[in-house]
């Protein structure tokens, strides 16, 4: 408990200072009208995903490729582009198996820091929009992000895992005879400059196929410490950023405020139903303990339930445990943070989502006591509330239309691991992860087929553009306007009441969306299960 | 639309080379300054390679400690976890196996698949249950193999390396 607090405690002071840092970088960059910034956007996004899917297809070709890989199918190719350019980081594939160091590197890595940095560009666009002084360039953004803010901040990460023991080495894997005289393969890789982007900039893509769970990507205690704090500090620091560009520091201190008692609530709730024993151990002489399928003992018990928590609230989707072995109650945390997906959220796409949870929220305010409803000092009408409704509405749209459609067709049947309410679980989870733009997931689902690559790889794209453009468009509109004078009608976005209006749209909109499918799943699992 | 696409190239080229060449040279740099860690913590015995003491390694004989169960049967190119519902019948069946060998009252980590099928450690209880097996295998005093447990446990998180301690039991012989 000691150990959550401190992580949680290091990780909002540091983004305070990394926050100020970041609006330092971004907050001169001017001129520009919201549609050229889209059209760099959407440019440079098409860029990344044609560079990452050429390099992925001809892998067997280029260099650094030290233990042969061979050529990948095209739907693997077409999903892990897509995963990878929307800052997803989906793995349909085992990192050791199937990637050469080269693709790993200028493939996935590259896209890692460029699709971070343009989530950062997104919002800092956004809020310079809303504040009415432009949007500035994208390209300055993107390069300013990726290059000052992403890069000297993976590379304290990087060295500090190196001396935790994550590998830095291109000599490929190793034969090792063990001491009762077998044969081990053991693979390495250049792990550690890969591992701190990946979790700095809610990627998650692990270099090994059980991301860090792997002893080599998270060697020790310490190691998933920094990991940790690695993944909520920039998301974190977004919120601040978005707070001094706008102008609304205290505005961005109840967003805050309202992202952090969510976040504590969801560790709570994780940690509480991961203390119960494994399920399948009822009546057996085992000494009682925690669930332990699926973990590593090194990072000591509470560590599972506060990443899996952490990862899931950012759109991170790194994983220290197995999610399919998690208690089902405690899965239901997982899903819950991708459902809602703005408990910080992705970097610069999770204060996005917020804010599309807010203009709902001044909405439904404003209509209760017809008014206009205003944020910011703009006027929010019909124009901007048919973008943010549909933004809002595409991520439940992606999870539960392809969840049905999987649950009932023998491509997404027969590819469950395990029976029952679980195997529903992994589909709702892997639909879910990919709509979310987290990537982590119920591992157990046999999902590298052509159906799942190409219709995850399809939710993955329409779920990360909709959330992005859609709001630039309504900020773009909104900019547009006269700043209304306040008013004693005008609803302050800077106080405890506007706290309680937020976090009421979050709990009940996502309530409203998710709660068939929690019961379907992991509550009726854990019935199933815990009252025989 | 033209310059739009040619200052993306441009910044593909330019985030490419730093984010990529630059970035990865200096931190493979770094790596020699730990090199035994940038190298995977990698164990040599006369030369030749015995394992990572990172990565766990399969162990059956009487004469050493065992690791957790594995998945994917300790592969170290191809790791992962079990990946099955904590009330799954294979995780029962999986657990009341050990126990036929191990007889009750044993650890949860002596029965549960770890995350990557290669944790490296067991719990110390495990340990000290398994001590009894692997002293009078090896005809040693019960206090001795202890010992050689305590003098490898992590005494924070009460956890045991086996193949370290495997080791340090084959020198203690």
């Amino acid at each position: 408990m000691i150990l959550v607090t401190i992580i949680i405690v290091v990780s909002a002071v540091l983004s305070w200072y990394l926050g100020q840092y970041m609006t330092y970088i971004l907050d001169n960059n001017t001129g520009g009208n919201w549609k050229s910034y889209l059209k760099q956007f959407a440019i440079f996004n098409v860029i990344m995903f044609a560079v990452g899917f050429a390099i992925l297809a001809s892998q067997q070709y280029l260099p650094l490729n030290p233990d042969g890989k061979g050529a990948l199918t095209f739907d693997l190719i077409f999903n892990t582009a897509a995963s990878f350019t929307t800052n997803t980081n989906l793995q349909h594939y085992s990192g050791e198996v199937s990637m050469s160091y080269f693709s790993q590197l200028f493939a996935l890595m590259w896209l890692q820091f460029v699709s971070a940095a343009t989530g950062i560009a997104a919002l800092a666009a956004l809020a310079r929009g809303l504040s009415g002084r432009g949007f500035g360039s994208f390209y300055k953004d993107m390069i300013s992000a990726a290059l000052y803010i992403l890069l000297p901040v993976a590379f304290l990460v990087a060295v500090l895992l190196i001396f935790t023991g994550v590998p830095m080495t291109f000599g490929g894997t190793v034969e090792a005879h063990t001491l009762e005289g077998a044969l081990q393969n053991i693979s390495r890789g250049p792990a550690a400059a890969f591992i701190a982007i990946k979790q700095l900039g809610s990627n998650g893509g692990g270099f090994f196929g059980p991301n860090s769970a792997h002893p080599f990507e998270n060697p020790n205690f310490w190691s998933n410490i920094i990991e940790s704090v690695s993944i909520i500090l920039i998301p974190m620091s977004c919120v601040w950023m978005f707070g001094r560009i706008t102008g609304k520091m205290r505005h961005a201190a109840v967003i805050f405020g309202v992202m952090l008692l969510l976040l504590v609530v969801k560790i709570s709730l994780a940690s509480y139903f991961e203390s119960a024993p494994t399920g399948a151990f009822a009546g057996l002489n085992i000494q009682k303990s925690v669930n332990l399928e699926g973990k590593e003992l090194r990072f000591g018990t509470s560590a599972a339930p506060l990443w899996a928590t952490l990862t899931t609230s950012t759109s991170n989707g790194s994983v220290n445990n197995m999610h399919d072995s998690l208690n089902p109650l405690t899965g239901l945390v997982p899903l819950t943070g991708m459902w809602l997906n703005e408990t910080f959220g992705g970097v610069g796409v999770g204060m996005i989502n917020m804010i599309i949870y807010i203009l709902t929220g001044v909405f439904i305010c404003g209509m209760m006591v017809g008014r206009t409803p205003e944020y910011l000092g703009r006027k929010v009408e019909t124009q901007e509330m048919k973008l943010v409704l549909l933004a809002l509405l595409v991520h439940p749209l992606c999870i539960l239309g392809g969840t049905a459609l999987f649950t009932v067709m023998p491509w997404g049947a027969e590819t469950v691991h395990n029976a029952g309410a679980h195997g529903f679980t992994e589909i709702l989870y892997e639909f879910t992860s990919a709509s979310a733009n987290n990537g982590s997931g119920f591992e157990g689902l046999g999902d590298n087929t052509p159906a799942w690559n190409i219709a995850t790889g399809i939710v993955m794209l329409v779920a990360r553009y909709a959330p992005i453009v859609l709001p630039l468009m309504a900020a773009g509109s909104l900019s547009a306007k006269k700043v209304s004078p306040d008013t004693s009608g005008t609803l302050h976005t800077d106080t405890m009441l506007f706290g309680a209006v937020i976090l009421g749209s979050i709990v009940f909109i996502g309530a409203l969306l998710f709660m068939p499918v929690a019961v379907l799943g992991p509550v009726s699992e854990h019935m199933a299960g815990a009252l025989k | 639309m033209k310059s739009d696409i040619i200052q993306g190239v441009k910044a593909a080229l330019l985030t490419m080379s730093v984010c990529c060449v630059l970035y990865t040279g200096a931190v493979y740099a770094v790596g020699f300054l730990a090199a035994d860690k940038a190298e995977g913590s990698l164990i040599y015995e006369d030369g030749k390679l015995i394992g990572s003491r990172l990565i766990a390694q399969n162990f059956t004989s009487d004469r050493y400690f065992h690791p957790r169960p594995s998945a994917v049967d300790y592969n170290g190119a191809g790791a992962g976890g079990s990946n099955l519902s904590p009330y799954s019948k294979e995780i029962r069946e999986r657990a009341e196996k050990i126990i036929a060998l191990n007889g009750g009252g044993l650890p949860a980590d002596m029965v549960t698949a770890s995350g990557s099928g290669l944790d490296p450690h067991i719990s110390l209880d495990s340990a000290m249950f398994q001590a009894k097996r692997v002293a009078g295998s090896r005809k040693l005093s019960l206090d001795k193999v202890a010992a050689v447990i305590e003098k490898h446990t992590d005494s924070n998180l009460k956890i045991v390396n086996v193949l370290e301690l495997n080791m340090a039991l084959n020198e203690v012989e």
